[in-house]
């Protein structure tokens, strides 16, 4: 992308004014979409982003600039720029050696997509329309759309490294709205993973497109949800949200050095039933969250957040590990060259326990069984999270009976984790998604076994 | 290398020069349309009485979308260089091949509507120095620490710029060209009282510097914070709710959603066969007016190039229309309603409503707390995205807020749901503020009184 002399040029000018600390992040990234809705390919789409973010950091203060233009002068003045918002005291000239470091990428790509001709992608999404439709007389539409991305980054740093990263992500989705007497109700399913064309070798869109056929067709049948704090069982791979949204942020040390985290402060305390043990991996093969480096440079690690339900550790990026004197966790990255990196989550999952599944729900008076939780949101300061229930049935006398329509769950994450009294010996990866922070959007992957939560306030109408 | 537009550009001459290019090499019996985008923006981060971060970009690029043989491709780059511009037309083209035929394919074309004139663009935020936007970021910090002793914690002050400018050229003859300026300040920030914190926010929206207030922007996250403090989970019941401003501009940015021809055609709009009904409150008129130059969102023109236009949607609660593109309005057998929107250059354009207002009523917030007597201030909602589904219209989000009692509100409430139905909210709408406020986003804020939603506490 950039010759390795320009670049140590660039961190040397980035230098100039007195800096601690300079990066160059470069990334190019093609990207290929193709939607159906209404029974038509709408379209095709095409996308190209290439450039480069330079970040200077002196003192607690980091200057950013970025560029799309790659041109030894383009680059140039965008390194100057940072280094004037981060002006310091001294100056002179610092030469900077790069030491290029081997990438180890968690997930091979066998099929690039690129390589694979659009007629391919536009028949999947043909065949998950016909399948969804033929699924039930009630589907009255259905929109599907595939997604491909090749993101090649490069990071170069003051430190002398000099690294890059090879990222390949491959998603389809489906969407159905089934019409029935009730009115209209909606269904998905989304499979993404870190790999390339390949995922269809492990994915039949057919059956995707059906099991989001029978959510939105289940749900024309469904009652109102209840209202008020009851037991609610989570289904394995189908509430990873749950932990991402409860503790995951709050465990970020950014947040956490600005006293906005309820977790700050209680690394070695019990936080959690004893049954949890969180993790957080970037290394996980083939996951949506998964890579090689991260996009300050750091190689993906495995870093075990709760242990037995003891806070062992938050997760880093290199401003925060620099600040404290620690190593970084491969937790740093951006959405893009156009972005600063902050402290992210890549796959983030409870580790499964030794209850029967089944047993849970026997076990179970009155509550909710959510087969599949929806996004959410939380207030990592007070703890405080939502999340929708995209596919949910009532649990009546230790069985699960009616399905139930959407609404959101409510609670807060501290009281959550103490809250868990089961966890099942199954485990399943959820949906891939996108975890937004500060405006940044970034690919994670989640995952749990089926559990319960002894109370969570239900959000529905009925009493 | 050539061609790649010069950064200090003042006007979108340059802009308008790479759209007639790219127009230019249209094949016979092929429509080609470019949006050409260039922005500038800087953002200032304090934090601790230090700057954390000064962030300044410049961002431009085009998006080629091409319509053959009733067939239509799209692609985007996020660079202005001759050698890409060549390859993202190609793009569009092949991506085209792939698409389904449809006769009512096709661009925007010219239909007399006049373009408005708006005020958007201010120079004073061009010349607005850097070393005054950190000075602005610094001072906002110190403001929200010194608004309320209980206050502990700014997570973040921030000051943050952007201008833009554009233009759309079409084959079929449409070549419009917009700029704007837009500058905020915002924080968020920590109350903490005892062992407890709260949060709030607080903003103050402008197209130039002197536009911002500072110290609304510091109060009302100082306020929001500390009046949150000692909030407990309300019991579950049946209860009226008054939606502060900024609560109804989110719900009315998701019932605009509802409205978009596109929704109604494709089967997933839950009032796609209730034009002429009854549908709202007698009392609830809503309209979608991008020319509104109070609004944050106006723009002279829509994302295809035509020209923005007001759209009465509800009148005296009766449904009067859908919002449409050229695309979805031409397969209605209508008119475009100037309602084409894309994220910037990089997507095709969709429909929506750019500008949503309510049309006020008689009082302020004080006198309608007083009407109601006894109920929930919703201040903040939560999970709008996973909560509420705009196809069936069950809503359900999570709250903060205040209890209502005795007609003036009285202690905090948090950690609980509101839900209902979007059909039945408005229906059950009882009322309508007089307090209407712009705000940064597609809906403009206003106190909104609901009857019978369900509220989900211990």
């Amino acid at each position: 992308m950039i010759d390795e002399s320009v670049i140590s040029g660039l961190l040397g000018t980035a230098l100039r004014t007195g800096a601690d600390f300079a990066e160059v992040f470069a990334e190019d990234k093609r990207s290929t979409s193709a939607v159906l809705d209404d029974g038509r390919i709408e379209e095709l789409s095409s996308g190209r982003d290439r450039g480069a973010g330079i970040r200077v950091v002196t003192g607690e203060t980091t200057g950013f600039a970025h560029t799309a233009d790659l041109s030894e002068a383009g680059l140039r003045s965008a390194a100057e720029a940072a280094a004037a918002a981060a002006a310091g005291g001294g100056g002179g000239t610092r030469v900077i050696e790069l030491t290029r470091r081997p990438t180890t990428n968690p997930t091979p790509v066998e099929v690039q997509p690129a390589d694979v001709p659009k007629a391919a992608k536009v028949e999947l999404l043909r065949r998950a329309d016909e399948a969804a439709r033929a699924r039930s007389r009630s589907v009255t539409q259905v929109s599907a759309r595939y997604g491909d991305s090749r993101r090649r980054i490069l990071v170069a740093n003051s430190d002398g490294l000099l690294t890059s990263d090879d990222q390949v992500r491959t998603l389809f989705s489906v969407g159905v709205v089934a019409t029935g007497d009730t009115g209209m109700q909606t269904g998905r399913q989304s499979v993404g993973h870190t790999v390339g064309f390949e995922l269809f070798d492990r994915y039949d869109v057919d059956e995707l497109a059906g099991r989001a056929a029978d959510r939105a067709t289940t749900k024309l049948g469904a009652r109102p949800a209840p209202s008020g704090e009851m037991p609610v069982v989570i289904g394995k791979g189908g509430g990873g949200v749950l932990f991402h949204e409860a503790c995951g942020h709050g465990l970020e040390a950014d947040l956490v050095a600005k006293s906005a985290s309820v977790f700050k402060g209680r690394r070695g305390e019990q936080v959690a039933s004893p049954l949890v043990t969180l993790v957080d991996d970037g290394t996980m093969a083939t996951e949506w969250g998964a890579f090689g480096v991260d996009d300050e440079g750091t190689p993906a690690q495995r870093n075990t957040l709760i242990e037995g339900g003891v806070l062992t550790d938050y997760m880093w990026d290199f401003l925060r590990a620099r600040k404290e004197g620690r190593a970084r966790s491969g937790n740093g990255r951006r959405q893009s060259y156009q972005h600063l990196p902050m402290v992210r989550m890549t796959n983030t999952y409870l580790l499964a326990g030794h209850d029967d599944p089944d047993d849970i729900i026997a076990s179970t008076d009155r509550g909710v069984y959510v087969a599949q939780l929806g996004g959410g949101s939380v207030n990592t300061a007070t703890g405080d999270f939502v999340f929708g229930m995209w596919e949910a049935y009532l649990i009546e006398d230790g069985e699960i009976t009616d399905p139930i329509r959407e609404g959101n769950l409510i609670g807060n994450g501290p009281k959550v984790l103490t809250d868990i009294d089961a966890l099942a010996g199954d485990f399943a990866m959820g949906s891939p998604g996108t975890c937004g922070k500060d405006g940044q959007g970034v690919p994670v992957g989640d995952g749990v076994p089926t559990l319960r939560v002894a109370r969570l306030t239900v959000g529905g109408t009925a009493a | 290398m050539g061609g790649a537009a010069s950064p200090s550009s003042s006007s979108s001459l340059d802009l308008l020069d790479i759209g007639d290019r790219i127009v230019a090499r249209a094949r016979d019996g092929e429509q080609v349309e470019a949006v050409v985008g260039r922005s500038r923006h800087t953002e200032v981060r304090a934090y601790d009485g230090d700057v954390e971060s000064l962030s300044s970009a410049e961002s431009q690029g085009v998006g080629v979308r091409v319509v053959a043989g009733e067939r239509q491709g799209f692609a985007y780059a996020g660079t202005l260089d001759d050698d890409v511009l060549d390859e993202t037309l190609a793009e569009a083209r092949d991506n085209a091949e792939f698409a389904t035929t449809d006769p009512h394919l096709g661009l925007a074309e010219p239909d007399g509507v006049a373009v408005p004139t708006l005020d958007l663009f201010r120079p004073a935020l061009a010349e607005f120095p850097a070393d005054r936007k950190v000075a602005l970021a610094l001072e906002l910090e110190r403001a929200v620490r010194a608004a309320d002793p209980r206050i502990t914690g700014v997570e973040a002050a921030e000051f943050v710029d952007a201008m833009g400018e554009g233009c759309v050229v079409t084959s079929t003859g449409i070549r419009t060209t917009g700029r704007s300026t837009a500058c905020y300040v915002a924080t968020y920030c920590l109350a903490t009282e005892g062992d407890e914190t709260q949060t709030g926010f607080g903003f103050s929206v402008g197209r130039e510097p002197d536009d911002l207030d500072l110290e609304v922007a510091a109060a009302d996250a100082a306020r929001r914070a500390t009046r949150l403090l000692g909030a407990t989970k309300p019991q579950s019941g049946r209860v009226t709710v008054v939606l502060d401003p900024y609560v109804t501009a989110q719900f009315l940015a998701i019932l605009g959603g509802t409205m978009s021809g596109e929704a109604v055609q494709k089967g997933r709009s839950l009032f796609a066969d209730r034009l002429g009904e009854d549908v709202a409150a007698s009392g609830l008129s809503l309209v979608d007016d991008p020319t509104n130059p109070l609004a944050y969102t106006s723009s002279e023109t829509d994302g295809e190039g035509l020209a923005s236009r007001r759209n009465p949607l509800v009148d005296g609660g009766v449904l009067q229309r859908f919002v449409h593109n050229a695309y979805t309005a031409r397969k209605a057998g209508t008119a475009s309603t100037g309602s084409a929107v894309r994220g910037g250059f990089k997507t095709t354009p969709g429909v929506g409503c750019r500008a949503l207002s309510l049309a006020p009523g008689q009082h302020d917030q004080p006198t309608l707390l007083d009407q109601v007597g006894e109920g929930v201030l919703v201040s903040s909602v939560t999970g709008l995205h996973s909560g509420v589904n705009p196809v069936s219209g069950d809503f359900s989000t999570g709250a903060e807020g205040l209890r209502i009692s005795g007609g003036t509100l009285g202690e905090p409430l948090r950690e609980f749901t509101m839900a209902s139905t979007i059909q039945r909210m408005l229906k059950d709408v009882v009322a309508v503020g007089a307090d209407v406020e712009w705000l940064p986003m597609s809906a403009a804020g206003v106190s909104l009184v609901i009857g019978d939603v369900t509220i989900s506490g211990t």
